[in-house]
């Protein structure tokens, strides 16, 4: 490893951290992946890799590349942008895959849709006062769980 | 000094990020459901694409990371795709 050869303390003990930060942290995401117990817990456990696993080991390959190279070496951010771009598409996407088919299969422990406010009911009081154009949810229902 | 502080801590995070690899193959391999094995394949694609980060940094080329970015857009790529192939039976519509 020639490019190690003569680094800096300062750059080589945030470089270290960061990458001992980084590796850590997605090594205990997928622990939790295998040890949780619902799908739905599960799905919230690689993210800690796919945040500051990802950050961490992309901000230690910039300060050491920056160094290495006679110039700053920034092209990790478009590897970062994508990976906390994406990451929450497709676990939203994955969520509501698993949510429609426990619905379908017609668990217990999974919340029913909501049932939309009818288009014609409400038409004679609704413009002009401000009114939340959202359906009003079921008064005995938790609605941040809710599919719309 | 630096030299030696450097490479434990890139030995390191190789062992984890290939122990975390392990544990997503695991959880792809034996998840009850298929939502639990796209959820282990798609977290298989990031550690992958870190674990290449960080052979980037070891080697010193710039190739690894293309590499990682190449596993990264289709990591995502095919979460989508399964995802969707989950909720509707079919990819394309």
């Amino acid at each position: 490893m020639k490019h190690l050869a003569d680094l800096p303390l300062w750059i080589g003990v945030p470089v270290a951290l960061l990458l001992v930060i980084g590796a850590t942290l997605t090594l205990l995401g997928t622990l939790g992946l295998v040890r949780l117990r619902s799908f739905y817990d599960r799905l919230h456990a690689p993210t800690l890799g796919t945040s500051w696993g990802a950050a961490a080991t992309l901000l230690a390959s910039m300060i050491l590349f920056s160094w290495t190279e006679v110039r700053a070496a920034v092209h990790e951010l478009v590897l970062g942008v994508l990976v906390m771009v994406t990451t929450p598409v497709t676990l939203m996407l994955l969520g509501r895959a698993a949510l429609h088919r426990d619905r379908a299969e017609g668990h217990k422990d999974v919340p029913p849709a909501v049932a939309r406010e009818r288009e014609t009911s409400g038409t004679d009081g609704r413009a002009g006062q401000g009114a939340s154009p959202r359906p009003a949810l079921q008064p005995d229902s938790p609605g941040i769980f809710m599919d719309r | 000094m630096t030299e030696t502080l450097i490479t434990w801590a890139i030995a390191y995070a190789q062992f984890a990020l290939a122990v975390a690899a392990c544990l997503a193959t695991v959880r792809a391999l034996r998840g009850p459901r298929a939502q639990d094995r796209v959820l282990g394949l798609d977290t298989l694609y990031v550690t992958a694409m870190l674990l290449f980060v960080v052979t980037g940094i070891r080697v010193g080329t710039p190739f690894f990371f293309e590499a990682a970015m190449v596993i990264g857009v289709m990591g995502f790529v095919a979460t989508v795709a399964l995802a969707k192939f989950l909720i509707r039976g079919e990819v394309i519509e």
